[in-house]
């Protein structure tokens, strides 16, 4: 575990999982990428495949067809991996948690390690919530 | 068909933004046939938008799709006030055609960058979503949120723009326009993007008749249609614009009507500007306190092509069925023409090219079993799942 707990502290490579959104959260993670934002000067990079990754970023609500996905793509993360769930979608289920597809906000699914409420969060938000994740896990180590 | 690979893309994939699944059937490089299964994003809003009052279908339906989040609240605005049987003070008419030209331009930015990125061109990309920033913070200056505006409402707009903030908008606007101009000639005199994208993906006169395709798609291939001119609704038909159509049908093509199509909107923000100067501060809605029983539709054209929005109501406070038609519904099913034959580097630009988006066109669909006649997903079925949500619920009180 400590080897794991060492590589979170530097350059997070991330995985994005869109469930059942409207898209924007999409969006602003990969404005995330572009020069504004420019989040690979943290080291960070959206990988295409899970088992490359250090982060599964979860947004929109989920729907039946996702649940199922979304457990399989938990199985097959590296462990630990950080779960972040953005929006208001992927904290509570936001405006869709009443409909007939909705099969339950993200940390009834599997474990949430960090929230980014919003609607859609600003691209600051995502970051400032990401590097706060690192920052927790770094006083976590500092403790152990 | 032994030789017949099948190359899925998705349904999570780095490229995608969005969920879906594609399914290349390919002999060698060349795709023969193409699938496609989405379903990740369905939400189930024309049934929610059963549940809510009018003034809360507005953020519902703007959440359908986050790139065109005005379009469907405008279309919703349109078939509201037919019911209403109101009509809009200028100033709102105005504010409601700046707020979606903004979107045109953040969204055709944006498949511009996306565009890039499936030709391999990440340069184009990077440039694209770098302009498109202060069109966000414009935004965020007029309606306070970056995407999801909250502007509309039945019979006006929900914010003004003050007189004191146009200077600024036109600062934007001019502070835009040498960009625009850049990424124009940019892409219009690259050698590579044209060796990319021209003859590629090509759509005739015909095949947009048949799969009954809209918006730039449509006008990429000589198809003349624009709701803005055909149907005026906001202030459209109070300034001076023109419908931008080329016929070649190709990627190249696309990519031409929408880069134009932003110099338009930069010109009817512009001409909107000058209107709003003219009219009082603040009169921006009609008090709408009643909507009577009725039917009503909608249209708008979203960057994306014609959004319909079909409204029943009965005289209460929310409606009691609502229709929603996006134009990526109708603009996917032209794959089947534009991808086969062509190899499968080109088939990805030639699905970006009709810039689809996934989350507007969900739908639940149902299939029949043909051998037996049964429904896949009876009633029963959903029945089931319907119990089994409710099993939910009490089990958590
Ligand atoms: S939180 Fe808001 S912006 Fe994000 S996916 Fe949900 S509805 Fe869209």
């Amino acid at each position: 575990m400590a080897f794991k707990d060492f590589i979170f502290r530097k350059s997070l490579w991330l995985f994005h999982f869109g469930g059942a959104s409207c898209n924007n959260c999409d969006i602003e993670i990969l404005d995330c990428l572009t020069p504004r934002y420019d989040v690979e000067r943290f080291g960070m990079l959206l990988v295409g495949s899970i088992r490359h990754a250090d982060v599964l970023l979860v947004n929109g609500s989920i729907n039946h067809k996702d649940k199922e996905r979304l457990l399989e793509l938990y199985r097959q993360a590296p462990k630990p991996i950080l779960v972040v769930a953005i929006g208001a979608c992927g904290c509570t289920g936001g405006i869709f948690a009443g409909g007939y597809p909705f099969a339950g906000p993200v940390d009834q699914i599997i474990p949430v390690d960090a929230y980014i409420p919003g609607c859609p969060p600003k691209p600051e938000a995502i970051l400032s919530g990401i590097v706060q994740l690192i920052e927790k896990k770094k006083t976590e180590k500092a403790h152990a | 068909m032994s030789n017949t690979k099948i190359i899925p893309v998705g349904p999570y994939h780095p490229l995608q933004e969005e969920p879906e699944l594609f399914k290349l059937y390919c002999e060698g490089e060349i795709v023969k046939d193409i699938k496609w299964e989405t379903g990740y994003n369905h939400r189930g809003i024309e049934k929610l938008a059963e549940s809510k009052t009018f003034d809360q279908v507005f953020f519902l339906v703007e959440r359908i799709c986050g790139i065109c989040s005005t379009s469907h609240p405008f279309a919703f605005a349109n078939a509201m006030e037919e019911i209403a049987g109101v009509d809009i003070p200028n100033r709102a008419k105005y504010i409601r055609s700046i707020i979606g030209e903004l979107e045109r331009i953040h969204s055709h930015l944006l498949w511009v960058g996306l565009a890039g990125h499936f030709l391999g061109y990440n340069t184009v990309f990077m440039w694209a979503w770098k302009y498109r920033e202060p069109i966000l913070d414009l935004f965020e200056m007029i309606t306070g949120n970056r995407n999801s505006y909250a502007m509309f409402k039945v019979g006006g707009v929900r914010r003004d723009i003050p007189m004191a903030l146009i200077p600024e908008v036109r600062k934007a606007m001019d502070g835009f326009k040498p960009k625009l101009d850049l990424l124009i000639g940019a892409v219009m005199d690259d050698p590579v993007i044209h060796a990319r994208t021209k003859g590629v993906g090509v759509l005739t006169h015909q095949d947009i008749i048949q799969f009954a395709a809209v918006g730039p798609t449509a006008r990429a291939s000589g198809v003349d249609i624009d709701v803005r001119r055909d149907d005026p609704y906001a202030a459209y038909d109070m300034v001076d614009w023109k419908v931008i159509v080329t016929g070649e049908g190709d990627v190249f093509a696309k990519a031409y009507v929408r880069l134009l199509e932003m110099v338009e909107s930069v010109s009817i923000i512009e001409q909107c500007l000058d209107g709003l100067e003219k009219e009082p501060e603040g009169d921006t809605e009609v008090k709408v306190k009643n909507i009577p029983e009725g039917m009503g539709t909608g249209r708008a054209e979203a960057p994306r092509g014609e959004v319909f929005h079909f409204v029943v109501t009965d005289g209460g406070y929310g409606p009691v069925r609502h229709k929603i038609r996006a134009p990526s519904y109708v603009n996917i099913a032209t794959f089947k023409k534009s991808c086969i034959g062509q190899t499968i580097s080109d088939a990805t630009i030639s699905l970006a090219a009709v810039d689809p988006c996934y989350c507007c066109t969900e739908r639940m669909a149902v299939a029949v079993d043909q051998r037996t006649g049964n429904m896949l997903y009876s009633g029963e079925d959903l029945l089931k799942l319907s119990h089994m949500k409710t099993e939910e619920i009490r089990k958590k009180q």
